[in-house]
């Protein structure tokens, strides 16, 4: 009896400091930043001596062009990172994938990008992005062709660039692992059945590849939301508010315009979209899941 | 249905080399199957023919044209894989359709392509189940669906059967051999079940370390195996080997080993001629009867070690001097462990091989 209830408590008893970090490091600031989101609260002050406003914080950036501007940019931000990323790095995974010589070398250089400091990658980009001594212009102008504006006009292409940059390796790692643990004897047959390397992409790899590329976008989704570093040193979010994703805007709020309520508020509204994005990843697997168990079972019940 | 001709087939992996120069004929509408243990060269054989493995040497002719430079598509073939190779994403009824949908075929004729094929394999209630709803033996079928459906000339199958149980396994083969009547094609059938072999097969090729060994009708590969290989590959249980000296006893040729003497009929002395001495004698347990009144001559003295009760027969291991021999015996005569009991030998059944060549004399 009593080793069965030992038996029982030792899991938790070895979860415990791992519990306890995580109540600290977590939900403390979760807590806090939730309760602060209801006041009207200067950094000058000790939250205590704040003054309680309701939902006033919410309402008020609800209904403000400026933060719908950067919510906007966010999504524009994302969306066409997420895309181009899934597009490039499936395609170089799918083109890749094939044993050459050297061809681990390649795929090792590949993913360099992802293994830089965002800080770095924003300095970087941002000299290269330079108007007149920047690689970029100075190659264009060394073709005879013009400059291009690009931390001005192009503000949000360019960091869009960077960030393509960036994490397009992500995407093609994990493509890559998915097209390697694809049943190779599944491709033979269609290979045999009389399909195109296009055809046997399109009906075979990449709807056996689906489960993983969606995890993966979403994965990425949630993390291009959250950005910072990387466009706070090339654009500081300008110019005007081109660049100045739902992120850089918190951080502004917080430290220039001096509202901390405000700021708060405005993490919970980024909290609600990555909640909602990452329910919408954890449903999709576990309806994976649930698939096959129903089919698993299915075939049992026959047998 | 044309014929298939290996010639001087070589694989190489690097520097490994899996195939020695394979070369077979097979005539139209045969039932090809290559037998031989894990690791001969099997399936790599047949996936050279698929054009799944590239040729190292050598050259593939179908129907009298060189093949060896083209993608499996443009072989007009099928073939079914050991793990059936199902598109896991796609139903039953577009696992079948996917060769004539890529064909681009008009929509009504691949629907009744795929209503008959899937008569023909009892799987039309499962037309639109995932190959994940499906049991083994259904899976097993889906795949000989989708190749009977592409209506090609060549079937190749590498070990179909080998992942089904043991009772599944029986009926698909006597399936199997049913469909092989009505179905005129070229076959080639991998698989290491020497009952699939013997049952199915017109012809046998059995391959070791990457040779051919023998080939022939199954008959004539149980009967006059060419090498000790062969002899002892095929049938169950195995051929039982001894090491014996030929010597001339007053005017019979005898085959004397530890313990026993056995004349060697005329005919089979008069053949392998004066190639005397130390060779291998080899008799198949089917060939041993139980007979305690036989001739000295013509029987061996065997002592029981281990009785295998397998229903009507059981399968005795015994001792014979200093090696062990195999043999089969019905259930109920009475025996007992220790026991020495004579069993005659069939001269038919008599098998000679040279102890150094293994080749039959
Ligand atoms: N890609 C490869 N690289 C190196 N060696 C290989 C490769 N594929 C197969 N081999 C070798 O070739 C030999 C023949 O392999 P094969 O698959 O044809 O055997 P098999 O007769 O089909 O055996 P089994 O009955 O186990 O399927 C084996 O010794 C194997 O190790
Ligand atoms: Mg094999």
């Amino acid at each position: 009896m009593k080793a069965h209830f030992l038996n029982r408590v030792t899991p938790y008893a070895f979860l415990a400091p791992a519990g306890v970090i995580m109540v600290i490091a977590l939900l403390y600031p979760l807590g806090y930043m939730i309760y602060g989101s209801f006041r009207d609260w200067d950094p000058s002050q000790n939250i205590s001596e704040t003054e309680f406003v309701g939902i006033k914080n919410y309402i008020t950036l609800f209904f403000d062009p400026a933060f719908h501007e950067s919510l906007s940019v966010t999504l524009i931000f994302a969306g066409s990172v997420v895309i181009a990323e899934m597009a490039i790095g499936v395609g170089l995974a799918l083109l890749l994938d094939r044993n050459l010589r050297g061809m681990s070398i390649l795929r090792t250089l590949f993913i360099l990008p992802m293994m830089i400091a965002p800080v770095v990658v924003g300095l970087m980009w941002r000299y290269m992005y330079h108007p007149t001594v920047g690689t970029f212009n100075r190659t264009l102008k060394s073709m005879g062709l013009q400059g291009v504006d690009w931390l001005g006009q192009n503000a949000l292409l360019s960091v869009i660039i960077a960030d393509i940059w960036q994490w397009t390796p992500f995407i093609f790692i994990l493509a890559l692992a998915a097209l390697q643990s694809l049943p190779r004897s599944a491709l033979e047959a269609a290979r045999i059945d009389g399909a195109t390397p296009w055809q046997q992409i399109w009906y075979i790899k990449l709807p056996l590849m689906m489960p993983v590329l969606v995890v993966t976008g979403l994965l990425r989704l949630i993390d291009a939301f959250k950005v910072l570093e990387v466009i706070l040193v090339m654009t500081e979010g300008g110019p005007g508010l081109s660049t100045e994703i739902v992120a850089l805007r918190i951080s502004r709020t917080a430290t220039e315009f001096r509202e901390l309520g405000t700021a708060a508020a405005m993490s919970n509204y980024l909290l609600i979209l990555l909640l909602i994005l990452t329910l919408a990843m954890l449903a999709f697997t576990r309806i994976q899941e649930a698939r096959t168990a129903r089919l698993a079972r299915q075939v049992q019940e026959e047998s | 249905m044309p014929e298939i001709r290996l010639e001087k087939l070589v694989k190489r992996y690097g520097d490994v080399q899996v195939l020695h120069g394979i070369d077979l004929d097979m005539a139209e509408n045969e039932f090809t199957v290559l037998v031989g243990p894990s690791g001969c060269g099997k399936s790599t054989t047949l996936r050279m023919v698929a054009g799944l493995e590239s040729v190292t040497e050598g050259e593939i002719f179908i129907g009298g044209s060189p093949v060896s430079h083209l993608d499996p598509k443009d072989r007009g073939l099928a073939m079914v894989f050991q793990d059936y190779a199902l598109y896991p994403h796609m139903d039953v009824a577009r696992n079948i359709s996917f060769a004539l949908r890529l064909q681009k075929r008009p929509k009504e004729e691949i629907q009744a392509k795929v209503r008959e094929v899937a008569e023909i394999v009892g799987l039309s209630e499962f037309l639109h189940r995932k190959p994940g709803a499906l049991s083994g033996g259904q899976r097993q079928r889906v795949a000989m669906a989708r190749a009977l459906a592409k209506d090609s000339d060549i079937f190749l199958f590498d070990e179909p059967l080998s992942n089904l149980d043991a009772k599944l396994r029986g009926q698909m083969r006597a399936e199997l051999a049913i469909m092989r009547q009505s179905v005129q094609k070229n076959m080639i059938y991998v698989t290491h079940d020497q009952i699939e072999a013997m049952t199915l097969a017109d012809r046998i090729v059995v391959m070791h370390g990457g040779y051919i060994q023998q080939q022939g009708p199954p008959e004539e590969l149980f009967k006059q195996p060419a090498n000790k290989f062969v002899a002892g590959f095929l049938g169950s249980p195995p051929m039982n080997f001894m090491d014996v000296d030929l010597q001339e006893e007053g005017g019979i040729v005898v085959a004397r080993g530890d313990g026993f003497g056995i004349a060697i009929p005329a005919e089979i002395s008069n053949q392998i001629g004066k190639n005397s001495g130390k060779i291998t004698l080899g008799i198949r347990p089917s060939d041993l009867n139980y007979d305690p009144n036989a001739a000295e001559d013509r029987a061996l003295d065997l002592q029981v070690i281990v009785s295998e009760y397998i229903g009507a027969q059981s399968v005795l291991l015994c001792s014979c001097g200093s090696t062990n021999v195999t043999v089969e015996l019905k259930s109920e005569t009475p025996i007992a462990l220790g026991e020495t009991l004579r069993f005659a030998v069939r001269t038919e059944g008599i098998h000679l091989f040279d102890r150094a060549t293994e080749s039959a004399l």
